[in-house]
């Protein structure tokens, strides 16, 4: 190699326009970087889609197929008129049909379902009779935006639908009267509804990020590389990174919650404990999938990222910001495998209804299962080596 | 369990390849134990990719081989245990202290006193008083220092050290090359490589590396011999204008300037006795025979394999 070599530069320098040349050359530069930049690209386009999508489509304040149950005290004609009528307003769907009070309660405690109907004894005569009996309607007001929507119409629809199918021809009024019980939120106050739904929102939120960051971080700042020179096995890695930040997300769950009971007023009707052991459960389920996405990604930016594409459908699809009820079944199909569904049901039933564990089964369950798939996924994608 | 073998590395064939660059070919090499073996190479040769195979941080695509007597491909968790690997670049945690970092790495390996053991290193390392600093605090010498101790507290059998001297000034080299020769002293196995030949110069053995080849291997009169290069020094004037005037010619395999004197080396002692003749008799250049430096036999076989292999 010598100095003949490298001639000095001919290219002489043009100080005209400086100003957008340089800026032209860092538009170039960020261009080419975009376009290496895989999963940025990627999410300039799906972020806006699955918006779209999930607004246009899953989202719909106005409840369909709500999840209902009749207490039924007397098997009539008419109460069966009834039952059919409001199935075919397509605003209930009758899953269970119960003979007993606590069973009836038990069915919406544990958000089985959001709205009950009950037919009582006697109650056909008494149309007959023209003494106007009350056809209970309780509906679960925890969500105050489904409860009230189902409510209002419910006077309207049965009308329509029992002129067309009762031989009780056209009368002048209702031959019964609906009485309404919001239940469990008799003010309709969304605080009620929002606060517990925020400590599952908040705590999705900044679980997700304090492990997505974690093996990223090791891997971006160089230590990843000694790391596993070390003998230590990817479990290992995961506990030691997961149960710092339990205890982090058990402050904030504590913070959250004491706020809404002390500033907004939320109750806690059921148990304390039950509620810390479900919440610490949920915590980790999150922290699991944070965890998770970072063996998946490269960078802490795509960490962010995909964070964030969990964090919308868990906002959107879980029941916080719009009924649950309200959306398709596919929908509903995502939001089952997003923890914050089913933490939400948790800690809407302990707080606002008083549930106990043995409601809350099928949603605790869920949240440990997703937790174990999440850790699953985690130890296998954690790569032992640089290959 | 090769027990009483004085073998410390003993690997046949390792190949790898990354996106269908293969990056090591077909390399077989044996270390000592208690040897220091220095490991040569220009940039992207193949030495980080050789060193992450021996330490079970990669799977080579083919070739077989034991370190310390454990398969390198099965035993992956046991080498783990008994080497200690120091990366090129600073992998110690920047935002834990000193102390917070040695202990952090002797619990790891389930030393029984962790706190005594780091204590221990850091009155070892020169370290005291400095114990609580933050590791990316500290200047480059002192990190690498911290890096071998990290390195060496578990008591380690073998060491890798990639390019562990970079960008350290020369007192801090010496100090640190010292410290290794008194590791191997005591019966530590050192596989180092470097880009330094005064750093080659003081290992046992040497061995080097191009383009995922190995070339040449053994001590470093072995390898210089091997080479078979003839080198004169010139001085005098106008050096660069027969630095171009040379390069090229028949039998003249290198030209490469030495501070105010010129290398000039080739295999074939007549064609290059022939090449320069018409330089020779001039009287403001001064042409002395010289045995190749290290250096010249690695340029020059650093050229010659960029024939070969690309």
């Amino acid at each position: 190699m010598s100095a003949a070599d490298h001639p000095a530069s001919t290219h002489e320098i043009r100080e005209r326009f400086g100003f957008w040349k340089r800026s032209y050359a860092m538009l170039i530069k960020e261009f080419i970087q975009l376009k290496r930049d895989r999963v940025s690209f990627a999410m300039i386009v799906m972020l806006p889609v699955m918006q779209l999508l999930l607004f246009g489509y899953a989202i719909n304040t106005t409840p369909h197929n709500l999840p209902s149950a009749v207490l039924l005290q007397e098997d009539s004609d008419l109460a069966r008129s009834i039952l059919k009528a409001l199935e075919n307003t397509k605003y209930f769907r009758f899953l269970y049909e119960v003979h007993d009070v606590e069973d009836f309660d038990n069915l919406l405690k544990s958000g089985k379902v959001l709205f009950g109907v009950e037919i009582p004894r006697g109650f056909e005569r008494a149309v007959r009779r023209g003494d106007r009996p009350a056809l209970l309607v309780a509906a679960d007001a925890t969500d105050p935006v489904a409860a009230s929507a189902a409510i209002g119409s419910l006077g309207m629809v049965v009308q329509t639908a029992l002129k067309h199918d009762l031989y009780i021809g056209d009368p002048p009024e209702m031959p019964f009267e609906i009485r309404a019980h919001a239940r469990y939120n008799p003010a309709a106050a969304s605080s009620l509804n929002i606060v517990p739904g925020l400590v599952g929102t908040i705590l999705t939120m900044t679980m997700l990020i304090f492990t997505a960051l974690s093996v990223t971080r090791e891997v971006e700042r160089g230590t990843m590389e000694s790391l596993l020179s070390m003998p230590i096995k990817p479990v290992e890695v995961m506990f030691g990174k997961i149960i710092p930040y339990v205890l982090v997300g058990f402050v904030q769950a504590f913070l959250i919650i004491g706020i809404g009971v002390v500033l907004f007023g939320v109750p806690i009707l059921g148990n304390l404990f039950l509620l810390a052991i479900l919440s610490t459960l949920f915590i980790s389920t999150n922290l699991a999938i944070g965890y998770t996405i970072s063996t998946l990604v490269q960078n802490q930016l795509q960490a962010m990222q995909m964070s964030m594409m969990f964090f919308l459908p868990s906002i959107l699809l879980s029941g916080f910001m719009f009924p649950f009820a309200g959306m398709p079944g596919w929908a509903q199909y995502v939001g089952e495998c997003l923890p914050l569904t089913h933490y939400l049901r948790i800690v809407r039933a302990i707080m606002l209804k008083g549930a106990t564990m043995q409601n809350l089964r099928f949603d605790a369950l869920a949240l440990a299962a997703l937790m174990l798939l999440a850790m699953t996924i985690a130890v296998t994608r954690f790569r032992r080596t640089l290959d | 369990m090769s027990e009483g073998n004085n073998i410390a590395i003993d690997v046949k064939g390792l190949t790898k390849s990354f996106g269908g660059r293969e990056v090591v070919h077909d390399l077989s090499m044996q270390v000592k134990r208690g040897s220091i073996y220095g490991f040569l190479g220009p940039n992207g040769s193949g030495k980080t990719t050789t060193i992450r195979i021996l330490c079970g941080l990669l799977t080579p695509d083919s070739g077989e081989g034991t370190c310390l007597g454990y398969d390198i491909r099965r035993d992956a968790d046991k080498i783990k245990r008994q080497v200690g690997y120091m990366t090129q670049r600073f992998s110690l945690y920047q935002d834990l202290s000193v102390r917070e970092n040695l202990e952090f790495v002797a619990r790891l390996y389930g030393l029984r006193d962790a706190r005594g053991a780091a204590r221990d290193m850091i009155k070892r390392l020169g370290l005291s008083g400095r114990e609580e600093q933050l590791a990316g605090e500290l200047s480059g010498g002192w990190k690498q220092r911290l890096a071998l101790g990290a390195c060496t507290l578990p008591s380690p059998k073998l060491l890798l050290l990639d390019e562990p001297t970079a960008g350290v000034d020369p007192k801090a080299r010496r100090d640190f090359w010292n410290e290794i020769h008194a590791l191997a002293a005591d019966g530590l196995t050192v596989l180092v490589s470097t880009h330094y030949m005064d750093e080659a110069e003081r290992c046992h053995e040497i061995a080097y590396i191009a383009y995922g080849h190995l070339l040449v291997h053994g001590t470093v009169d072995e390898v210089i011999a091997k080479s078979a290069l003839t080198t004169y020094t010139v001085t005098g004037e106008d050096l660069n204008g027969l630095t171009a005037k040379l390069t090229g010619k028949p039998g003249v395999d290198m030209v490469a300037p030495f501070g105010t004197s010129l290398h000039v080396s080739g295999r074939d002692v007549a064609a290059l006795e022939a090449s320069i003749a018409p330089w020779r008799e001039k009287s403001d250049l001064h042409w002395h025979p010289s045995s190749p430096s290290l250096e010249d036999v690695f340029i020059e076989l650093m050229s010659r394999s960029k024939d070969n292999f690309q």
